[in-house]
């Protein structure tokens, strides 16, 4: 699974950090990145899920297998 | 004085967010005017909509351009559009207080200049600091065996914390409440509100010219330091962003606490699976802030537009209602019930788009703090009695007094 962060729709609620520290970063402006490229590792396929489903901007989306 | 409030025979054309049958349990009514007519109108005060279902909240959030910050009180000053002169405080604050009530530009560079004080890396660092002071105040009244959850607690612990932000000692933290109550919770009593706000206004400007000769590592330090677009900030921008911090900190804040320990003090199923299952805190803390949102905000309407159906006229008020919301079905399966481990939650507590709170990291880690920190000394607690639970509504709902009564520490529970 593939993730990204749509800098254009971040707000930096930092929902996605939360759930899934393993997954993101967030910078100083709350801005999030997905880390590794949104190569997301197996067994945390579920966290990433999770982020995707409560980042209230929609800005978490899954971009390939 | 505070204005009259004429009772309310029809939500959908004549709703008063300051009723106080709304103001002590306003969910029945967005779900009957979220069925009947899901954009409510009234005319008291000034021509204001209502809309009370999440995709026409995010919509408006989201579009800063036809939905100005100008506006963002949810009850207008009384002398606004009479001609009128302007309240003292208003001239003082020529900019507002940026980046809440801005729009682009100003909001832009205002929010990035305060982002950084509130995020992640450095709310962590404020994290300890807020757990002695939490558990300092449960210590305090652990063994009584009863407390008011609201103002012995949660009322204490967020000023506590802004004054950390603000670098201002913590002996003043009953003195910003009270402040920031007259501006918020009295936003209808004008002669309080304006109190309120030259209150903090004189006292923050001297704080300001007290940081020019003794800087700190501090907020307000640093705002002074800021250069932008090649030149230092203006005095009354720095103000206003420092009283901004200090009014959108508190009663939200406190709120947030006082309304999770009302809910876990009548829900006992809800009490005993957070005790039991303490590593659902995170989870748990944003089905509360979803269920209880304290923040409603205001928009003008720049120009004629429409949403929902309805149509809004330029100089029309909009009243951005996130706890409405946040209950709404479409949006959240069995929105009325508290569900702790609710694994999709886009709530919007914090509100969506350009204005998404700022302190929001803060927020949540004084609110998850304050409850494991309750919990953990006083795992089992309920309302007392007979207690009457009061609570305050507007801009920021909340209870303003809950009584709870539990098994003295030190005895068995
Ligand atoms: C549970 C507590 C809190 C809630 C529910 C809350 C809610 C909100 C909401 C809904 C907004 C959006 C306003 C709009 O759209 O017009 C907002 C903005 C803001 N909040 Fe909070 N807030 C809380 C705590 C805090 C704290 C602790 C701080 C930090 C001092 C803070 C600082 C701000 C600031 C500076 C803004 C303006 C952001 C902007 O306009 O860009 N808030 N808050
Ligand atoms: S939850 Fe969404 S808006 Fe928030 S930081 Fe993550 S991607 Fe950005």
């Amino acid at each position: 699974m593939r993730i990204r962060v749509d800098e254009g729709r971040c707000q930096g609620h930092a929902r996605c950090f939360a759930l899934a520290p393993e997954l993101f970063s967030v910078d100083d402006y709350g801005l999030s990145t997905a880390l590794r490229d949104g190569e997301v590792p197996v067994e945390l396929e579920a966290k990433a899920r999770l982020a995707i489903a409560n980042c209230p901007e929609c800005a978490v989306e899954e971009v390939g297998p | 004085m505070a204005r009259h409030t004429e009772p309310v025979l029809d939500w959908a054309s004549d709703f008063d967010i300051l009723d106080p049958g709304y103001v002590s349990d306003p969910f029945p009514i967005w779900e009957e005017l979220r069925r009947r007519c899901p954009v409510a109108h009234t005319s008291r005060r000034a021509s204001t909509w209502m809309p009370t279902r999440y995709e026409d909240v995010v919509r408006i959030a989201h579009d800063p351009e036809r939905f100005s910050s100008a506006a963002v009180g949810v009850i207008p000053p009384v002398g606004e559009g009479t001609g009128e002169p302007p309240e003292p405080g208003e001239v003082l604050l020529a900019y507002g207080l940026p980046p809440i009530t801005a729009d682009p530009p100003l909001h832009t560079w205002t929010r990035r200049l305060l982002l950084p004080w509130f995020s992640h890396r450095r709310v962590e660092g404020y994290a300890a600091t807020t757990r002695s002071i939490a558990s300092r105040l449960v210590e305090s009244f652990a063994d009584r065996g009863a407390a008011d959850a609201a103002a012995d607690y949660a009322q204490q612990i967020p000023a506590r914390v802004i004054g950390l932000v603000l670098g201002v000692p913590e002996a003043l933290s009953d003195t910003f409440t009270g402040w920031v109550r007259d501006f918020l919770e009295f936003a209808d009593d004008d002669e309080r509100r304006v109190a309120g706000g030259l209150a903090m206004f004189r006292y923050l400007s001297g704080e300001l010219e007290r940081r020019r000769e003794e800087p700190g590592d501090d907020l307000l330090t640093d705002l002074l330091g800021a250069r932008v677009h090649e030149g230092p900030v203006d005095d009354a921008v720095i103000l206003g962003m420092a009283m901004l911090v200090l009014v959108a900190g508190v009663d939200t804040t406190w709120s947030a606490i006082g309304a999770s320990l009302w809910h876990l003090a009548t829900h006992d199923d809800d009490r005993h699976r957070l005790v039991a299952e303490p590593e659902l805190l995170p989870i748990a803390v944003e089905e509360l802030l979803r269920a209880y949102a304290p923040v409603t905000m205001g928009r003008l309407v720049t120009e004629d537009t429409e949403v929902g159906g309805c149509p809004m006229a330029a100089g029309e008020r909009v009243l951005l209602n996130f706890a409405a919301a946040n209950r709404d079905p479409e949006a959240f399966p069995e929105a009325d019930r508290v569900v702790l481990d609710r694994a999709h939650n886009r709530h919007v507590a914090f509100g969506s788009g350009i204005h998404r709170c700022a302190g929001s990291n803060l927020a949540r880690m004084e609110l998850a703090v304050a409850l494991e920190e309750w919990l953990r000394r006083i795992p089992e607690f309920h309302l007392a009695p007979g207690a009457e639970v009061r609570w305050a509504g507007g801009q920021v709902r909340g209870p303003r007094t809950v009584p709870v009564r539990f098994p003295p520490s030190g005895a068995q529970a």
